[in-house]
């Protein structure tokens, strides 16, 4: 689960790290009544989940009242690439001496957490590594998530950061190492880091992925949860408890297990195809799962042929079959729909099917054939 | 030979008393594995269809022998299961359950390590050495006995695979469903090291998928280390850029994790790939085909 950076930047200053003073604010009143709580200068900044907000018009500073609402006005309901801004962030301007760049993210290949900071802050990072490798140190953290403070100034001298405030930048890279062990967090990045004019270290900036599957005991959390998905579908679906995840084509997918969608949506491509979604059955599949399952394919409009690729392992086929039978007399569906059922009762759920019978059914036996059908169906 | 299970295996399930964990590893004893006891605390003096349920580990092992833990119990409490089985000194641990924090299985990672024990998944189907022992939820009945070694992230996927390497005429020494979490116990690179000196398994088919870059280590480890033909297979060409990991994620592995950077890294070390489980399965039967 992705933070917004105020979200973040609240949990960084309940563990005690320094971030700038800011209010957050959903309606331009409120962003008003903020910027005057904050004062002036102040930075009016997007709350989206998506870097470049800078480049997209969606930070400002405001030096008045005025300003701060003309700014919020037309950052709040502004389309950041894709994401609708919903909210904003006010905050008192810093007075920028340094940008540092600082992180601590999970390495899956190591099995341990990395901790990073670099002298080269504000950048894209992986900008920042292409013109100077050497200009991100890096450092494992073992599984405690102790960073000894030798270590941090250790490694804030070979980022070549200002002698004075290395002692800042290591509490600093040791506190967000704490934050990520207490908060089940798989990565913290802060870009920038600054050193003020007064040489005080500071998080400017806050992104923070929390593990989801931890959400169970960080109650506070779990209670940021983005309810507000930006598609109909991924909302429905996320109702529904349903694994989806919108694209751009026109061929519904349906499958059971991760792996088997993600194959299911590379043959379609591969036969020509534009899948319109990503859609994991999962193991139980029973009729209703179907049913709830093509309601929210079928509910996109651009929908025009859906394309069940099952292979039946304890799943069987026959219960696929029946959920599909059981649908069709549920829901109108206006799309042709190819249904491959290979594994575990596969015979039997194929002879069920076609006793029923259903005018825009297609059978296919092998998974390339159903994908060559079901591109040919929408295309037509 | 075969690698993680086979006749020897002595299966204890944490977990054998909900309602998952009974309907597996019932199934997993009717295929002949040695279902030895089963773990629920506070259930030990039940049983389970016969077989035996303890309140520990350490319990199940001193008095039944069991050498292999599966684990089946709820996410919040699976790391702690997986820890228990380490400190009873059971030698393989394979845990299905789904969803564990992350931070969790950081710290369980090395407890295993540490202590020499063989941890496959969590998230994973399971080990199947078809013919000997089936520890997990792989169904059985699409793998013959054969010399083929199959190691994946997914579970369907390698179903699929396997029915078709089966309508070939062709079986398979292991399958090792490995999970797609991103800390799991065993990576690609440990499981091919087995079949690499595993002298039932002629031809290894690694089954990957995006995300992180176990992949192409595994490409550089098999350059450099497997004599065994290989054969792989990678699924998400066409899924969104993922977003967990973000940049800082690609920075450290110096790859973009993507389907194609595994494709390319694999293929860059000799290593076939096919474009879909089923080309993947014919490259598989014309490889073994082509060694005999």
């Amino acid at each position: 689960m992705d933070l917004l950076e105020y979200q973040g930047k609240e949990l960084f200053a309940r563990h005690g790290l320094a971030v700038p003073k800011g209010r957050h604010a959903a309606r331009v009143e409120e962003a008003t009544m903020a910027a005057d709580e904050v004062g002036y200068p102040c930075v009016v900044k997007a709350q989206v989940r998506t870097g470049k907000r800078g480049k997209a018009g969606g930070i400002k500073v405001a030096s008045s009242r005025d300003e701060a609402r003309q700014h919020a006005q037309a950052i709040l309901g502004m389309d950041i690439r894709g994401f609708t801004v919903h909210e904003v962030w006010i905050e008192e301007a810093s007075k920028i001496a340094a940008e540092l760049y600082a992180s601590v993210i999970l390495d899956r290949s190591e099995k341990k957490l990395l901790a990073m900071l670099s002298a080269m802050g504000g950048m894209d990072v992986e900008q920042m590594a292409e013109r100077d490798p050497n200009a991100l140190v890096r450092r494992h953290v073992d599984s405690d998530g102790a960073l000894d403070p030798r270590v941090g100034r250790e490694l804030a001298e070979r980022a070549g950061i200002d002698e004075d405030v290395r002692g800042g930048v290591a509490e600093m890279l040791a506190k967000l190492c704490e934050v990520a062990i207490a908060e089940d967090a798989t990565l913290i990045e802060v870009n920038p880091l600054i050193v003020t004019a007064e040489r005080r270290v500071i998080a400017l900036d806050a992104k923070v992925t929390i593990d989801g599957n931890a959400l169970f005991r960080h109650s506070d959390l779990a209670e940021l949860r983005d309810v507000s998905a930006e598609d109909p579908q991924e909302r429905m679906a996320k109702e529904r408890g349903i694994t989806y995840v919108k694209l751009d084509g026109d061929i519904g997918i349906l499958g059971n297990g991760a792996g088997l969608c993600m194959a299911t949506l590379d043959v379609v491509a591969q036969a020509g195809g534009r899948p319109a979604n990503f859609l994991d059955a999962g193991g139980g599949s029973r009729a209703e799962a179907i049913v709830n399952a093509l309601e929210v394919i079928a509910s996109d409009e651009k929908v025009r042929a859906i394309l069940f690729n099952i292979f039946g392992g304890i799943t069987r086929c026959d219960e696929i079959a029946k959920g599909i039978i059981e649908a069709s007399k549920q829901i109108e569906i206006g799309v042709p729909l190819v249904v491959r059922l290979d594994g575990t009762n596969a015979e039997e759920g194929l002879r069920l099917l076609a006793e029923a019978d259903l005018p825009t059914l297609h059978q296919e036996k092998t998974m390339l054939g159903a994908a060559e059908t079901v591109v040919e169906l929408a295309g037509g | 030979m075969s690698i993680i299970v086979d006749e020897n295996t002595k299966l204890v399930v944490s977990g054998l008393t909900g309602r998952e964990g009974s309907f597996h590893g019932l199934r997993n004893r009717d295929y002949g594995t040695a279902l030895v006891a089963g773990v629920t605390p506070g259930k030990g003096g039940q049983d389970v269809d016969g077989v035996p349920v303890y309140d520990s580990i350490a319990e199940a092992a001193a008095d039944r022998g069991a050498n292999t833990s599966m684990i089946f119990v709820p996410a919040r409490f699976a790391a702690a299961a997986i820890d228990e089985a380490i400190g009873a000194g059971i030698g393989t641990v394979i845990a299905i359950t789904e969803g564990i924090p992350v931070h969790d299985m950081l710290k369980t990672y090395w407890k295993a390590r540490e202590a020499g024990v063989l941890l496959v998944g969590p998230n994973c189907p399971g080990v199947l050495s078809p013919g000997k022992a089936n520890v997990g939820i792989i169904p059985a009945q699409f793998f013959d006995v054969g010399s083929i070694g199959v190691v994946s992230k997914s579970g369907t996927l390698t179903y699929q695979i396997g029915n078709e390497l089966k309508q070939a005429g062709l079986g398979n020494s292991t399958i090792v469903g490995i999970g797609g979490d991103p800390i799991v116990g065993s990576d690609f690179i440990d499981v091919l090291e087995l079949f690499e000196a595993d002298d039932e398994t002629e031809l290894i088919v690694m089954v990957g998928e995006i995300g992180g870059d176990a992949e192409e280590r595994a490409a550089d480890y098999i350059a450099e280390t497997v004599t065994k033909p290989v054969v792989g297979y990678i699924a998400g060409f066409t899924a969104p850029e993922g977003k967990q990991m973000g940049h800082a994620g690609a920075i450290i592995s110096g790859s973009s994790g993507t389907a194609q950077a595994k494709k390319d890294a694999l293929e860059a070390k000799g290593v076939r790939v096919g474009t879909s489980p089923t080309e993947t399965a014919q490259l598989a039967a014309e490889a073994v085909a082509a060694a005999r």
